[in-house]
């Protein structure tokens, strides 16, 4: 078994266990292949530490004489201190951690090693089929078909086997359109708007490159989108100097003379490396306790992490309003079409369309619009805010997502089936995990690595009832409408769930949460019994008229 | 009244605006839109009032309000813009308290109930909860004409052992007369909150019945020989004093003190620092950088977390020492209001009950002569003694409550309601600058005291998550005061500025729902009475007859919570006009259900139109 051989000391005594807001813990530390697990046996507070491997972003090691301290850093952003008597120990431990975090190879990782406890009930690797979505499509408009011109990856290596596009459009125009987009992301369906019959779709910048060039297909795809005489809107997700040198690269935008039908809006979202360096500064901030309050407010702005979320909130609403107000039909994209053009599209939805607000419609959502759609989870979730190693392909796309979600969670608190732990736990699976769910960077690669045979989903575990209650918002009423978030800077906040975990104590907060928990759920207890006592009431009543006659 | 004004959006930038009729009356300015929808403005609210250029669709007319309220009028005619401005700049500027609404409003209530509402709040009873009189501490009669600190309350806890002499010796080496004297007393700890103003010590005067005083307070506690003096000011302000003769206590000159300064800036920091905050929030089109950038500026968060951690200081000092403390700013009305009213928040739950809240309000800052009508500019005077300390105070109150869900009895509604009434004039609690000018200007009988119909509709101040056992009684509540706890408090600062806050109210939604919880309550007592009566009843015509006139209608608890949670208590700003019997259509929420169901891209559209979009 190649863990034994990184594993130098597979265990050590008399560990100091330090966390934030927390009495130090004293136990026995534990490396096995995917976990590092102090246990304290001590009678009255027996305690486990289970922690992945995979969640550690960094560890730090010094020592003071012989007691080394190892300072673990975990992608889920908490922080941890080990005390570990003994250089050498502590040495072997701090290289195996080293080693064990960062695991080349994928197949090495938990989920291909991870034995469940629980009983399946639905497998998640199928919950969420393409072909179920197009049936409910099918049954409010056919205009649109499934198409399988992907079904060996080779049109396209980042889109899933089936997708959605125009009725009108055949696989052989597919097959030419994919070859003026980059990556041969063609435009397909990401959304269809039931109440005025929009659509907005998403793909990858056209291949115009410096002589304008132009692909008929590509033209006649996304014009069969539009209704007669109506104009569509193109959001860009770059500013336009950016898409205009992305001629000189081969890349480029829709020109106005080739889709006279089509009015462009650069929407510029930022990308890759500033995002990540946005994130490492605003946990920087997060994590200093000594900041004084200007100190506190100039890192917290000079982080921009605010502002990348007003930006794309900015940008979803634009897209959803484009197809709701406007009842104009949306394409978006940027350059690939695999971060921030998931960024507006899933968002536009989620504002947009009252099933994307429940649990399994949120999940039916990043299935679809972020892991079949070909996000780069593996790439992008490689490192979180604590990584020395800057590459440039690691950035918190899905988090900023999942940030935005909560904030416009914040402002409409009753129209969202889940609460902010589904939220939470999602940011977590994403950067570590279990499951097989996020690995991989599209479905191309999930299925060579045969994730739905050989590791568990994500999905087959929260959806069981007994899980799902915990991630259920008790204030959730269904909501038909379509929800306009404030993106005003007052009305925006930082997302303390995530950013302050683990900096400040939180069980008063945890507390008064639980009470309204329990005043809504006294509520519905108070009414079954009001009902059932006026029932029995009633039928008293009808008794005894029955006994007079 | 002029016709067809128009209300304009503030934050609106495609020039959003409803139509309708503009009244003035004694005490309201009034604007009637095409909906019937009222806004009524308390001419005692308006801060300021400005007439900008003439436009081509009329004259603009800006109104500030005390409570953060901004409206933006469009006149059509320059006269009429002209009249009104004229009109609401007399209105808005009193010049006599008799002037003031308080002395006109008449809520209905007979001469009894009046008095009985003064007595509501009865300060001796709260030194006797505190445990004084006691061994050590006494009411002391020699401030009983105002003689020697005109304004201090008459009535004054001191140390038994300070006789008369030392309290004068000292009342007269202390800025305007204001001694030490107690303010808060800690039974379990026999520790105790005194607060006076700064010593005239100059560079080198010392006092011997100052010394004597101190020293009297530090052994009227036995536990802790050593008390501390927080000075609140920053050290550099209370140096530059001494060159005025005033200054700060010498170490050298009192035995058993440990002398600290905390640094809260004075009240024109304050107020130059919220009115910064309020012209970066006001912008529009505020990008987030802009935002957070100017909230640093303004340095009003600072000061905030400043006012709290000076207040932290003093209840550790107390509850972890148990170790007496004398506070004092400069002339010990404002900072040092804040800090011992603070203090005693932190070590006592009972000021976090309703009741409780208001005690401390009428004891620290209306007793202890907080400056209220010149801090809050109630008559026309002297702009440079505006300052928003009260509000401050309110706001780490504010902080608190957020902190610790749990542990305060009544909610955000109920500070910003007080800070609508410190500002209304409608009642005679916040009148006048000390209690020697309340009792000349007669208020007890001339005007109403505003607790009294704060506790009527106590109702909707109540927190629903408040647990009375959260602390146990005097037990220290220990707020985290690292900076990114503090958070720009939408609530006060953007009331009426009904697209910045949530769509939907989770707290609200508690609210109401824990509301109905008592009334279900109620109905299954009734239901289960109501069956074991028919169960040992014969006479059944007899019981049917009651149950037709006596049943509640089951329809409205059964109506979906969904609508619910729009509509109850946004108790924030009608609440006592409701009683008045004038206005409720003011309660914003109402106008957000109407918003909301017809889903209105409400702040997107105003900021992005489509109209606007570029290629």
């Amino acid at each position: 078994m190649e863990f034994a051989e990184l594993i130098k000391t597979p265990r050590a005594d008399n560990v100091v266990l330090h966390r934030p807001f927390h009495p130090a813990v004293e136990g026995t530390l534990c490396l096995t292949g995917h976990h590092l697990i102090v246990s304290s046996r001590r009678q009255d507070n027996a305690e486990e530490l289970w922690l992945l491997h995979s969640n550690i972003d960094s560890i730090e090691k010094r020592f003071v004489g012989s007691l080394g301290t190892i300072v673990i850093k975990c992608k889920d952003l908490r922080i941890i201190q080990l005390d570990i008597p003994g250089m050498e120990e502590c040495l072997n431990i701090a290289s195996s951690i080293e080693a064990l975090s960062t695991l080349d190879s994928v197949t090495l990782m938990y989920p291909f090693f991870y034995r469940p406890m629980f009983e399946v009930l639905e497998d998640g690797w199928s919950s969420f089929l393409l072909e179920q979505e197009f049936e409910l499509l099918s049954s409010v408009t056919n205009e649109w078909r499934l198409s399988c011109v992907n079904k060996e990856f080779s049109v396209c290596p980042s889109y899933p086997p089936v997708v959605i596009v125009p009725k009108c459009i055949d696989d052989e125009a597919l097959r030419k359109v994919a070859l003026f987009r980059q990556g041969g992301r063609f435009p397909v369906l990401s959304y269809y708007h039931k109440k005025n019959g929009m659509a907005m779709m998403r793909s990858s910048q056209p291949l115009t490159g410096t002589n304008g060039r132009r692909c008929k297909e590509d033209e006649k795809l996304i014009n069969a989108t539009l209704r007669s005489g109506r104009r569509g809107f193109v959001i860009d997700t770059r500013p336009l100097n950016v898409a205009q040198q992305a001629r000189a690269k081969g890349g480029g935008f829709e020109q106005e003379v080739h889709y006279p039908q089509w009015r462009r809006i650069h929407k510029y979202i930022e990308r890759f490396n500033i995002l990540q360096e946005s994130f490492i500064k605003l946990v920087e901030a997060c994590n200093d306790q000594s900041h004084n309050m200007d100190r506190w407010l100039s890192k917290l702005e000079a982080s921009n992490w605010l502002t990348h979320i007003k930006e794309l909130l900015t940008a979803a609403c634009l897209a959803a309003q484009c197809i709701d107000r406007e009842g104009a039909s949306v394409l978006v994209h940027g350059s690939e079409g695999t971060d921030s053009t998931l960024q507006v599209t899933s968002l536009a939805q989620i504002i947009l369309d009252p099933r994307c607000r429940t649990i399994r419609g949120f999940e039916a959502l990043v299935v679809r619009e972020w892991l079949q759609a070909g996000h780069p989870f593996q790439q992008r979730c490689a490192q979180s805010a604590y990584s020395n190693s800057k590459q440039k392909w690691e950035a918190p796309v899905f988090l900023l997502f999942l940030e935005c979600v909560w904030q416009i969670h914040r402002q409409f608190p009753c129209s969202f089936e889940f609460n902010e732990q589904f939220l939470i736990l999602l940011f977590e699976h994403a950067y570590a995990s279990q499951f097989g769910t996020f690995l991989g960077n599209n479905e191309n690669e999930r299925a060579k690595l045969k994730l739905p045979q050989k590791t568990m989903s994500l999905w087959s575990w929260v959806n069981r009832p007994e899980e799902l209650s915990r991630f259920q918002n008790p204030l959730y009423e269904a909501n038909s409408l379509v929800i306009w978030p404030s993106v005003a800077p007052q009305s925006l906040q930082l997302w303390e769930g995530v950013f302050l975990r683990w900096n400040r104590p939180s069980r008063f907060l945890e507390e008064a949460e639980e009470e309204r928990i329990n005043i809504i759920k006294y509520n519905k207890e108070l009414q079954a019994k009001v009902n059932a006592l006026r029932r029995q009431l009633a039928e008293m009543e009808t008794d005894e008229e029955v006994q007079e006659e | 009244q002029v016709e067809q004004v128009k209300l304009l959006d503030r934050f609106s930038t495609s020039n959003k605006s409803l139509t309708g009729t503009l009244y003035l009356t004694a005490t309201h300015l009034l604007f009637i839109d095409s909906s019937q929808r009222e806004t009524w403005i308390l001419h005692h609210h308006i801060a300021a009032v400005e007439k900008l250029p003439l436009t081509t669709s009329g004259c603009p007319l800006v109104i500030q309000c005390k409570n953060f309220r901004i409206v933006h009028f469009v006149v059509p005619r320059e006269r009429d813009c002209h009249d009104i401005y004229n009109s609401l700049l007399q209105l808005s500027r009193t010049a006599k308290y008799e002037e003031l609404y308080a002395f006109s409003y008449n809520p209905k209530q007979n001469e009894s109930e009046q008095v009985k509402g003064w007595q509501l709040i009865d300060l001796a009873e709260e030194y006797k909860r505190m445990g004084v009189p006691n061994a050590y501490w006494q009411l002391s009669d020699a401030n009983r004409d105002y003689k020697i600190c005109e304004t201090y309350p008459r009535e004054l806890y001191v140390p038994r052992t300070a006789s008369k002499p030392i309290i004068v010796g000292s009342s007269k080496f202390r800025s305007k007369g204001r001694f030490p004297v107690l303010s808060y007393y800690h039974k379990n700890k026999e520790a105790a909150i005194c607060r006076c103003s700064q010593p005239l010590s100059g560079f080198s005067a010392r006092c011997l019945e100052d010394e004597h005083m101190l020293q009297a307070i530090s052994k009227a506690n036995p536990s802790n020989r050593y008390m501390y003096v927080m000075d609140t000011r920053p050290k550099l302000n209370a140096m530059a004093n001494r060159a005025a003769g005033k200054g700060y206590e010498n170490e050298d000159n009192y035995s058993n003190i440990r002398f600290q300064f905390v640094g809260i800036e004075n009240i024109h920091v304050m107020r130059s620092s919220l009115q910064k905050l309020l012209e970066v929030s006001g912008t529009r089109g505020l990008s987030v950088n802009d935002f957070l950038s100017g909230l640093e500026n303004s340095g009003w968060l600072r000061h905030v977390k400043a006012v709290l951690d000076a207040a932290v200081f003093l209840a550790k000092a107390i509850a972890v020492e148990s170790a007496s403390v004398l506070v004092h700013c400069s002339d010990g009305w404002d900072r040092t209001s804040q800090v011992c009213s603070l203090g005693a928040l932190l070590l006592d739950s009972y000021y976090r009950t309703i009741k409780g809240f208001m005690v401390l309000i009428e004891k620290d800052w209306i007793s202890f002569g907080h400056k209220f009508s010149d801090r809050c500019c109630q008559l026309d005077g002297d702009p440079k003694e505006i300052s928003p300390v009260f509000t401050q105070f309110l706001e780490s109150v504010w902080n608190l409550t957020e902190q610790f869900p749990q542990a305060f009895e009544y909610n955000e509604a109920f500070l910003l309601q007080i800070h609508e009434h410190v500002h209304s004039c409608q009642f005679g609690n916040f009148l006048g600058n000390c209690q020697k000018e309340r009792e000349e200007l007669k208020l007890k009988e001339k005007t109403y005291s505003l607790w009294p119909f704060l506790l009527a509709e106590q109702k909707k101040y109540q927190n629903p998550l408040y647990n009375p056992d959260f602390s146990p009684e005097l037990t220290l509540l220990e707020p985290n005061t690292v900076s990114f706890n503090f958070k720009f408090w939408r609530n006060m600062y953007h009331q009426f500025d009904r697209s910045m806050h949530p769509r939907q109210s989770m707290f609200n939604l508690i609210m109401s729902t824990s509301e109905q919880n008592k009334q279900l309550e109620e109905d299954i007592k009734e239901l289960e009475a109501k069956i074991k009566q028919r169960n040992g009843q014969s006479d059944v015509v007899l019981v049917k007859e009651q149950e037709q006139t006596a049943h509640p209608p089951a329809v409205a608890l059964k109506t979906p919570p969904c609508f619910q949670k729009e509509q109850p208590p946004m108790p924030v700003n009608d609440a006592v006009r409701t009683i008045e019997g004038s206005n409720t259509a003011d309660n914003r929420y109402s106008e957000l259900v109407s918003e909301f169901s017809k889903a209105e891209p409400a702040v997107v559209s105003l900021e992005y139109g489509v109209a606007r979009m570029t290629c």
